[in-house]
């Protein structure tokens, strides 16, 4: 049914489709209306059975989403950021205990500086912590990749993350097709969980594990997402087949035919990216898109695949490894088998910085012309950083960073030092 | 007081069983039948408390519910000498998650039975005084003020045992430990500090609070029953010694837990909804010097010249407890 | 059902793998020690053992266990001075738990209900006679029969029963309970014969054709001590005093009677005088009270009566309506000395009570018997210097009490039992001492002792009805649940229940425990927290 809703309120929907059994929320912008709708929904009866709980932190949210789902409920929540770490050991533990549970994320930056507005740093903290990452392109995607998760996870007993961007995403507007029951009934069946916590067959679930077993645990938790990469095509395709929609998968790629340079990147900006490339082809330009959604498990052969013949890479991320450099350019460049340098890094976005096409339309001419650095932060106010970089070179006290860059930009009052 | 009055002359009050009882009135531990729900071959100290503690308290949770009860265990001594692998001592279903999330995680299961029409099962979460009073505090408030239907069990040995013996906010004051060391100046843990977790759980007015130690095991489980006649979140604080880490001699546990109660330094007490419904009175009472004496942690206050004064503030806080609880019967209060 | 994940997740029961015994270095054990109670009773009695039937209200079956060794309860119950409630360790506790007044009720409800000995199948073919029918000689019948010898007893007197009788008045030991008690013994098969006085022992054993004999006949012989005394002054002794008071006519004592002696005796003629109808009864004594051999209770219910005692006083002089006597001081020795004051006490007859002994006429001429200090000299298995002739009771050295005699009966009965057969007896090693350190006593309930009913004080002093009462039935359970079960294990079910390791196995009612050694620490948990120490640890071997 096409329905022109909010990000966050489709996505309430689409998991209220998926008959969730506890849903476990801690407010945190911006994913606040994710969970408020699904609070209406529950306190109206409207997803029965269905228990809403109000947890006191993130942790708490992670924790009872733990002991549902042990218990056999299919057990829903969601957080951005700040929460996320604040749910960080919950979230290791669930992955290693293998229970399926979907957490959306509404991608958002990690403070401090305290930031609301988004980029893909929260998500990608976890990344090793053995979850699925999904990241979905646009709404529609959104909807359709939380059906997918469900099933996923249920079929590999493994905790899915599928994140969209805070604000873009969750806070726009469009026109989108949400399924009825009866679809997504036929494609998620009841939760039949691996391990239960059962009065009829006790277990006993979380076991201290010495170094005579532990590296067995890990390679087995490594093997499980190995073999996801091979699910989550079928199943994606499996969607296409029950509701139309070619949406989930590990990457899609647009005009990438014949292209000598391939721009790769997760989430919204993929639209603006493949607008400034469908201007660029029309100047000529041999260039194309590759589109990640699948994060994690990292789909090395695809990508090393979708690579194999292009001269350059360059990878707009919304991430920072502080001190390394891009995240999601470190992995693709493991996948690509040309020059490492050709893999160019162009940190974007950060803390919701908008993603111009002007901005893009120059680093991509400059990537073209072979005169892209290693490393770029796109649209960098290049002026506030050295005259910050040159002030403390000179004085040994100069204050918090932050406050220096706000203070040179005009926008704080206060005099430090 | 929901003990059994039990007249009865000779051992039949005291001790765990006794022939001359007839089957009902006997104690769960004394059934050949009861659960064993800690079972052999764990690895607990020798004349460890908790173990003991915990087989008592979810054997009688196990008759209470007939046999239909889900357990989470915070991260400590009790779930790493349960559960190494391959290995578990457990009878009963039964999750470990992390250290500070077991009432949070006893929440998550009871809203799954709860959504799946199984409400006849019932849900306990426990964890010693570090999961519980610090790093699992915010959990089991949260658990608390939800009055989510399920028990937590406290099993409090005053300090973070399973990692070295270092302090809690559940240590008792002048206590030696790791971390609060009776070196140059210091004389143990602080007084002035700690946290007294079940008059928290009281002020959070949920249904049933209960506090118990292992020397009593009739009175542990009639409490563990009558918590279990609750729905809602109710919370149980038992107290059990610790050999290792309290300094004393293995087949010593329940006597010094005996004499925790008979100086007045632990109350026993059952609460529901706030209020102090009953409590279980000091049968001889002792000066605390006879609790404190037997403990090596606490051997720093009797050397040469024994640290009087600090003894004296140990007995005013029993002395407190005993007039703030009304421990003593009336004549021998007004003596 | 799918595959749970690897090492994460187990399966109950998998500790059991785990063989924690081998951490320990102390293992415990169930012991059964000797309870004090029975350590002290002169009959050998099983009293815990007993004590145990009654607490559940099996009391016929503990009758039977306690007359396994002594047949007398009911007797008992009113005469024994319990040395076992000396001993008993609930007298560190709260009071010494009433042993005493449970047997008297086991006794007395034996003897209501009709309860009746079992006789032994087989018969020996073996004769032992047996003189004397007081406690020792009744009990060693009664032990001899149940072994299947064929028993008869010569009684001097008209009637049996000894001491119990002639020297135990009425209010002390009723007669029909007496008669009823001695009638069951004797209903096994036991032949006795009044006013059959043994005045030659070897003739009387040659006649009837007795394999053995046991000697029994008590210390019937007033001790005299030399008292000047008038021509019209009424002095009698003790023994034919009370003797007396079984026949028709007791003795005329008058009104004020003097007893002279510091013994049960003296006690139980001044009690009776009082009854007869003295209007003072004194008792005169040449030490202190706490000298006094005669028992402490009945020189209470003595004063309670209105007995007036005279300490440190001995007799001058019995003259024709008064006494002489002269005060005495104790020296540093304890030792009564004159002080030379004397002083005159109204007295209508004085009554010696001091001391009695062995009439050994029936002795003379039996070879190798070994008299010294006017009691027979026997061995360790109740055997005189003559092989086959046994003996027992007062006339053998010992301390002079029923319940001793009865114990004498016991053991002289098994002793004979085995040198009929041409064996030795030997008897049982006596296992460790149950101490009262090695209890812990908390768990045993706040329980005083029952206090058994007495008589009114006007008919204390004028009748010669029972003075101390009997317990009821639930009272007299009470009591016997204030038994500790020291040493031996009551199945309480602690050491199952304290054992943080699961590792002591509950083996069924009646059945106790096992120690499950793949998994015992040795913590010693269970040791510290049986109520009865009956556990102990021991180091273990490696």
């Amino acid at each position: 049914m096409l329905k022109q809703v909010e990000g966050s309120q489709a996505v309430a929907e689409a998991v209220a489709l998926c008959r969730p059994e506890v849903i476990c929320a801690y407010p945190i912008s911006p994913q606040t209306h994710i969970v408020e709708a699904l609070g209406r929904m529950v306190t109206a009866g409207q997803l029965a059975p269905c228990e809403f709980i109000n947890v006191e932190s993130e942790f708490a949210a992670m924790s009872v989403a733990i002991g549902a789902s042990a218990a056999g409920a299919r057990a829903y929540t969601a957080t951005a950021s700040q929460g996320l770490l604040y749910m960080a050991e919950a979230v290791f533990n669930a992955a290693g205990l293998g229970l399926p549970i979907v957490m959306t994320i509404a991608n958002r930056a990690i403070g401090a500086p305290i930031n609301i507005w988004n980029d893909h740093t929260d998500a990608l903290s976890q990344r090793d912590c053995g979850w699925i990452q999904l990241f979905a392109e646009d709404n529609q995607e959104a909807v359709d990749l939380h059906i997918q998760a469900f099933r996923l996870g249920e079929e590999l007993s493994l905790p899915v993350m599928v994140c969209m961007d805070g604000y873009i995403l969750t806070h726009a507007f469009e026109r989108l097709e949400l399924p009825r029951q009866e679809q997504v009934d036929a494609y998620l069946p009841r939760f039949e969980p691996r391990q239960v916590l059962d009065p009829a067959e006790p277990l006993s679930i979380g076991a201290m594990v010495g170094p005579e077993a532990f590296m067995e645990v890990r390679y087995l938790a490594h093997a499980k997402q190995q073999q996801a990469l091979e699910l989550i095509p079928a199943w994606a395709e499996e969607f296409h087949r029950a509701f139309g929609r070619e949406t989930g998968g590990l990457l899609h790629l647009y005009r990438a035919d014949d292209a000598e340079t391939i721009v790769v990147a997760l989430g919204s900006v993929l639209g603006t990216v493949k607008d400034t490339v469908d201007e660029l082809r029309e100047t000529g330009l041999r260039i194309g898109v590759l589109g990640l959604t699948c994060f994690r498990p990292w789909p090395h052969l695809a990508v090393r695949a979708a690579l194999a013949d292009v001269r350059r890479v360059v990878v707009i991320e919304k991430s920072l490894a502080v001190g390394l450099g891009g995240i999601v350019s470190a992995n693709v460049r493991g996948s690509y088998t040309g020059h490492p340098d050709h893999v160019h890094a162009v940190i974007a976005g950060l803390g919701g910085r908008p993603i111009t096409k002007r901005a893009l339309h120059g680093v991509l001419r400059k990537a073209a012309e072979g005169e892209l650095e290693p490393l770029t932060f796109l649209d960098l106010n290049r002026q506030a950083v050295e005259r910050v970089l040159t002030r403390e070179r000179e004085v040994r006290r100069s204050g918090p960073i932050a406050e220096s860059v706000l203070r040179d930009l005009g926008v704080s009052a206060l005099k430090i030092g | 007081m929901t003990d059994q009055p039990i007249k009865f002359y000779q051992t039949g009050t005291f001790t765990v069983g006794n022939r001359l009882l007839s089957p009902e009135q006997r104690s769960v531990q004394s059934n050949m039948r009861r659960t064993n729900s800690l079972n052999s071959g764990h690895r607990a100290c020798q004349g460890c408390g908790e173990a003991l503690g915990a087989r008592y308290a979810i054997d009688a949770a196990m008759e209470a519910t007939e046999r239909r009860l889900i357990a989470a265990n915070a991260t400590g001594c009790l779930e790493v000498f349960s559960t190494p692998y391959p290995e578990t001592s457990w009878q009963i279903p039964w999750i470990h998650s992390l250290f500070g999330n077991a009432a949070a995680v006893g929440t998550g299961i009871a809203a799954a039975l709860r959504v799946r029409g199984q409400t006849d099962v019932r849900v306990i979460a426990q964890g010693g005084d570090g999961g519980t009073t610090d790093i699992g505090f915010a959990c089991l408030s949260g658990m608390f003020e939800r009055n989510d239907d399920v028990l937590y069990i406290c099993y409090d040995n005053g300090g973070y045992m399973n990692t070295g013996v270092q302090r809690s906010s559940a240590t008792p004051p002048a206590a030696r430990t790791s971390t609060t060391m009776p070196v140059g100046k210091g004389t143990g843990s602080a007084f002035g500090m700690g946290k007294f977790v079940p008059a928290i759980a009281m002020a959070h007015e949920i249904p049933y609070v209960a506090t118990a130690t292992v020397a009593d095991l009739r009175g542990l489980e009639a409490k563990i029953r009558r918590a279990m006649e609750f729905r809602g979140a109710r919370y149980v604080h038992i107290l059990v010694p610790c050999p290792l880490g309290w300094g004393h001699a293995s087949e010593q546990t329940i006597r010094i837990a005996r004499l925790a109660r008979e100086t007045g330094l632990f109350p026993e007490f059952e609460a529901e909804s706030g209020n102090v419904t009953g409590v279980t009175r000091i049968r001889r009472q002792l000066p605390v010097e006879e609790y404190l004496r037997p403990q090596h942690r606490f051997a720093h206050l009797f050397r040469d010249p024994p640290r009087a004064d600090l003894i004296a503030q140990i007995q005013a806080l029993a002395d407190r407890n005993i007039c703030r609880y009304g421990l003593l019967a009336r004549q021998e209060a007004e003596r | 059902m799918k595959r749970k994940p690897f090492a994460i997740t187990l399966d109950p029961g998998s500790s059991l793998a785990n063989h924690t015994g081998t951490w320990r270095t102390l293992r415990p054990e169930y012991v059964d020690n000797l309870p004090p109670c029975n350590d002290a009773c002169p009959a050998g009695e099983n009293i815990q053992g007993w004590l145990y039937l009654a607490e559940s209200g099996e009391y016929e079956a503990a009758w039977r266990r306690l007359t396994d060794d002594n047949p007398l309860p009911a007797v008992m119950g009113r005469v024994c001075y319990h040395p076992c409630e000396t001993a008993c360790n609930r007298a560190k506790l709260d009071s010494a738990v009433g042993i005493n007044s449970v047997e008297r009720f086991l006794g007395d409800e034996a003897l209501r209900l009709g309860w009746k000995f079992r006789a032994p199948v087989e018969s020996s073919g073996k004769n032992v006679l047996v003189v004397g029918a007081g406690p020792s000689g009744l009990s060693a019948a009664y032990h001899l029969a149940r072994l299947g010898h064929r028993v008869t007893i010569r009684e001097a007197g008209p009637l049996a029963g000894g001491m119990m009788r002639f020297g135990i008045p009425k209010y002390r030991m009723p007669r029909n309970i007496l008669d009823a008690e001695i009638a069951r013994i004797l209903a096994l098969g036991i032949t006795l014969l009044t006013n059959a006085r043994v005045d030659n022992k070897l003739e009387a054993m040659r006649d009837g054709s007795f394999d053995a004999a046991f000697l029994a006949v008590g210390a019937h012989v007033a001790r005299r001590a030399y008292i000047p005394a008038g021509s019209a002054a009424r002095v009698l002794d003790a023994v034919s005093v009370l003797k007396g008071m079984e026949g028709e006519e007791p003795a005329k004592l008058g009104r004020r009677v003097i007893v002279y002696g510091g013994g049960n005796t003296a006690v139980d003629v001044a009690r009776t005088a009082k009854r007869l109808g003295a209007t003072e009864a004194i008792i005169v004594y040449r030490r202190t009270r706490e000298k006094m051999p005669a028992h402490d209770s009945e020189v209470e219910e003595a004063l309670q009566e209105g007995i007036l005692i005279k300490w440190l006083s001995t007799i001058r002089k019995a003259n024709d309506r008064s006494i002489t006597i002269e005060k005495m001081t104790l020296d540093e020795k304890g030792q009564a000395q004159p002080t030379g004051e004397v002083e005159e006490l109204a007295a209508d007859s004085l009554v010696l009570a001091l001391g009695q002994d062995v009439d050994l006429s029936l002795l003379e001429g039996v070879p190798g018997l070994e008299v010294v200090d006017g009691v027979v000299k026997v061995g360790a298995d109740m055997m005189t210097g003559h092989a086959g002739i046994f003996a027992g009771g007062d006339m053998v050295p010992a301390e002079r009490t029923v319940t001793v005699a009865v114990g004498h009966g016991k053991q002289a009965a098994r002793h004979i039992d085995a040198w009929l057969r041409g064996r030795r007896h030997v008897p049982a090693s006596r296992h460790e001492l149950a101490t009262f350190e090695r209890l812990n006593t908390w768990y045993y309930s706040d329980a005083p002792k029952s206090v058994a009913p007495v008589l009114d004080m006007l008919r204390r002093q004028s009748t010669f009805e029972e003075v101390v009462g009997g317990l009821d039935e639930s009272t007299a359970r009470y009591e016997a649940r204030r038994c500790l079960s020291c040493g031996n294990c009551f199945e309480c079910d602690n050491c199952y229940g304290v054992c943080p390791d699961n590792a002591i196995v509950k083996l069924g009612p009646g059945q106790r425990y096992q120690i499950n050694l793949d998994y015992c620490k040795g913590c010693g948990l269970c040791e510290a927290e049986c109520p009865c120490g009956a556990i102990r640890m021991v180091p273990e071997e490696i």
